[in-house]
Parts: C-alpha cells; sequence; structure tokens
C-alpha cells in the first residue's frame, strides 16, 4: 500500500536557510545541504526547497545547493521558486534534483508546463498554487507572486487545467491556513484532490500531529507539506509518523 | 567500476553519488568501450519509452547492451530503465524494447486511484532466498511511473508492491540481468541496501 508523505519544506535564500532553525545538533543552522540530510534521517519522505533569492547570482548558489544536496541525501527532492523556462528546470534538474516546482510562471505561461512535462516527463513537474478562498465567489482563487497579486482564475479549475496541461503532482498551499497552525485547508484539499488524477500536497496550517491525519484521510491528500513546526521543532517527523500509524495512516 | 548509461535520459548524478557513497566506483560513459571494461552496467531511465529506446538506437547502444549483458556481465536497469529491459511498452503507442527479459509493459488501468503511482510503497519479496535480496527485511522504497511491467515468467519476480489492487513489479532478475522499477537512490536505507547488494554481486561476478 503506498505510504502517505511528510515533506519538509526549506526557504533557501542566496544559498541559506531563512526562517530561523532551531536545531541544536547542527553545526551550521543555516546551511541547507546540512539541514536535508538531518531530515532525511529523521524520515523525511521528501524535501522541498523553495528558492526565495532575488538576484542571478542567488539563483546560480541554488544549482550549487541542489548538487551538493543530491550527494548527500537519498530521498527525492523537490525545487521551487523563480523557475521561468525549460532551461531554468534543466539546471535545476540536471544537477540533481527529482521535481522542479512552477507557480507564477505556469499561471502566465500554462505552455510550460507542457513544455516541462514533454521534455522531463511529468513526474518532474509540479505545479504549486497558492489559493485563497473568495467569499463573494464562494470559491478559491489563486495568487500569484508569493501571494501578492490575485488572478481571477479559480484554483479547482486550475488545478484541472494544469494536470491536463502535464503536471505530475499539485504543490497546494492554502494562503487562508498557511501560519495560522489551526490545521490544513481540508475543503479545500480535498476538492481539488479528488477532482485531478494526481498525487496532491497539502501545505498551509500544519500545528499539530492531528492536523496531518486530518488531511491525510479527510482531506483526501497523499503528502503533507510543513516548514516552520518541523524547523522550529514544535512537532518532530517521527512524532507526526507514529501519530499516524496509530492512527492506522500508511506511513513509511 | 559501474558503468552508467548516459543516453540523454534521466538524472545520472543521485545514481553515480550514491554508488560513491556506498563505496563502489561509478563512471558515467556513453560509448562501447567503457561499457566493456565496467563490472557492471546500469542503465537509468527517465521520461518515456519510445525517446529511450530512440536514443538507445540512435548511438547503437542498444545493440552494446544487449551484446554485453547475454555475454553475462551484470546489468541494472531503474525505473524506464528496467521497463526497458522488456520486450515492447504501450507507453504512447507500441515500442520495442531491449527484449532481454520476456514481458511487456502496459499503463496502470483508470480507477479510484492516482497515476503515476508516486510514492514510498511497501515492497514484499516474492523471492526472499534470492541473492539481490537475501536477508533484507522488506520495507519501502520510492517509486514514479505510470507504466508497469508485466513480466511473463513468473520466476523473474523477485519483489513486488501492492498498488491499483494488483501486485505491481518491483523487482525483476534472470541470470545477471537485473531490473528495478523504484529509485533504490532515493529509497532511502532500504534503497541503498539493495545498490549495495547490487555491487557486492557484481564484484563476486568480477572475481570469479
Amino acid at each position: 500500500m503506498l505510504a502517505k508523505r511528510i515533506i519538509p519544506c526549506l526557504d533557501v535564500k542566496d544559498g541559506r536557510v531563512v526562517k530561523g532553525v532551531n536545531f541544536v545538533q547542527l553545526k551550521d543552522a543555516g546551511d541547507p545541504v546540512e539541514l536535508a540530510a538531518l531530515y532525511d534521517q529523521e524520515g523525511a519522505d521528501e524535501l522541498v526547497f523553495l528558492d526565495i533569492s532575488a538576484s542571478v547570482e542567488g539563483r546560480e548558489t541554488m544549482v550549487d545547493v541542489v548538487r551538493e544536496t543530491a550527494g548527500s541525501i537519498s530521498i527525492p527532492f523537490t525545487v521551487g521558486g523563480g523557475i521561468k523556462s525549460v532551461e531554468d528546470m534543466q539546471r535545476i534538474l540536471r544537477a540533481g534534483a527529482d521535481k522542479i516546482g512552477i507557480n507564477t510562471a505556469a499561471v502566465l505561461d500554462p505552455g510550460l508546463i507542457t513544455e516541462g512535462a514533454t521534455r522531463f516527463g511529468s513526474q518532474c513537474v509540479v505545479v504549486a498554487i497558492d489559493a485563497r478562498y473568495n467569499p463573494e465567489w464562494q470559491d478559491w482563487e489563486v495568487y500569484t507572486h508569493g501571494g501578492r497579486k490575485s488572478t481571477g482564475i479559480r484554483a479547482v479549475e486550475w488545478a484541472e487545467e494544469a494536470v491536463r496541461l502535464g503536471a505530475g503532482e499539485l504543490l497546494l498551499t492554502s494562503m487562508d491556513a498557511d501560519g495560522t497552525k489551526d490545521g490544513f485547508d481540508l475543503p479545500l484539499t480535498s476538492v481539488i484532490s479528488r477532482k485531478v488524477s494526481v498525487p496532491v500536497i497539502a501545505s498551509g496550517g500544519a500545528g499539530q500531529v492531528d492536523h496531518f491525519e486530518q488531511v491525510l484521510t479527510e482531506g483526501c491528500a497523499d503528502a503533507a507539506l510543513a516548514a516552520s513546526i518541523f524547523h522550529y521543532k514544535e512537532i518532530s517527523i517521527a512524532e507526526v509518523k507514529e501519530g499516524l500509524r496509530e492512527k492506522g495512516v500508511p506511513v513509511r | 567500476m559501474i558503468a552508467i548509461v548516459d543516453y540523454g535520459m534521466g538524472n545520472l548524478h543521485s545514481v553515480s553519488k550514491a554508488i560513491e557513497r556506498l563505496g563502489g566506483e561509478a563512471a558515467v560513459t556513453s560509448d562501447r568501450v567503457g561499457l566493456s571494461q565496467a563490472s557492471a552496467i546500469l542503465l537509468p531511465g527517465v521520461g518515456a519509452f519510445g525517446d529511450a529506446m530512440a536514443a538507445l538506437r540512435e548511438t547503437g547502444l542498444d545493440q552494446v547492451i544487449v551484446e554485453l549483458a547475454r555475454s553475462g556481465k551484470p546489468l541494472l536497469g531503474i525505473c524506464l530503465g528496467m521497463q526497458l529491459l522488456f520486450e515492447e511498452s504501450e507507453e504512447h503507442g507500441a515500442h520495442k524494447g531491449l527484449g532481454l527479459l520476456p514481458g511487456k509493459v502496459v499503463r496502470f488501468q483508470e480507477g479510484t486511484y492516482k497515476v503515476p503511482h508516486m510514492g514510498w510503497n511497501r515492497c514484499s519479496w516474492k523471492q526472499p532466498n534470492h541473492e539481490l535480496v537475501a536477508g533484507i527485511q522488506e520495507g519501502h522504497v520510492y517509486f514514479v511511473h505510470s507504466y508497469h511491467v508485466l513480466p511473463s515468467n513468473q520466476d523473474d519476480l523477485v519483489a513486488v508492491c501492492e498498488y491499483a489492487n494488483q501486485d505491481v513489479t518491483a523487482i525483476v532478475a534472470r541470470d545477471s540481468i537485473y531490473g528495478m522499477q523504484f529509485h533504490p537512490e532515493k529509497s532511502g536505507e532500504l534503497g541503498l541496501m539493495l545498490l549495495q547488494r547490487f555491487i557486492e554481486v557484481t564484484s563476486a561476478v568480477k572475481k570469479a
């Protein structure tokens, strides 16, 4: 039986992990490669690096981080942030990443999804969707540019379109739930996960072990992603897995 | 030295690093000499079956691999690389494979489950005493694929996992031809143990 995946997300800027990280055993808490290796040891099923570098130099540094990470961990990892072209994808994939995540660039140029899928295979192309509930529509709306721009696009429709265009997986972040620690957005996640044929990674809102259980059962998610609760050691990956196992959710 | 076949498909860096971390020697190569001199050949692969076969044929590597494998040089196909070992695939039309093992590659039928089969699935050994898995505990490994292998010869099945209401081929072996549908280099400790075992088995061949 396929296990549900638990995925820590690391924000990297100019080759350094940002957002304080609370790992006493790390020599250098800002080193993404060392942190990635630690999460691998702790039982993370996969990793996501989000490159938030604003400069060309920062993005070049990310390629080095990817190369080094690929040589030191034995779980798959995705790199997202600032990928705008097939050439950008190729650079990251050749350096050893397993998948690339595209968000704003996919909305601006949906053909990029198809190009990437044709060239590297659908399994490499993760379309990241940032969604927020629009009370007027009574439906979720897609946001781009790190959640700063509304698009007028319905999230459920965009999810289906992205899959039709070749996305192999969706990384779905609820902007309403993100940062609240009140739990994942179950209605949003389940609506989209039931509509698409590819796996859905739920993101935003993780605060306790139960939240993971809810989103992976009721929320129909295939994987759950979290950042701060893992970085700040509020919950360990082992605790999440143990809690899931007790509730009968299949985990590795 | 293990030769990793470079035919423009897939992520060669991770698998070559994994072999090095296990104390093996790996070289990425795309020529006959490199493959002939190696103690074993590793055929990776990500992407579509037809494209991969076309790329192998274009460089003549398909024949080199078949000749060397038939002469007893150990060969390990990973993911699409395993599928290529078989006779044919129905991925985007009908395509002939290397034909080293009897069987075909088919798509997961539409159903209530997700395709691709992506993530960690639990393998169980069909042949617990097979040299590749003997003494190693069953566990989860990382899969990413939309097509799967139906081997004609059930004796070639070493391990399976359960997905889409069926046993899915996870490890195959016959003589010194091996295949893993999952990515051992991405499958944590168990994946590395299986890769290590392949290295041990092939160095035993070299000594003999």
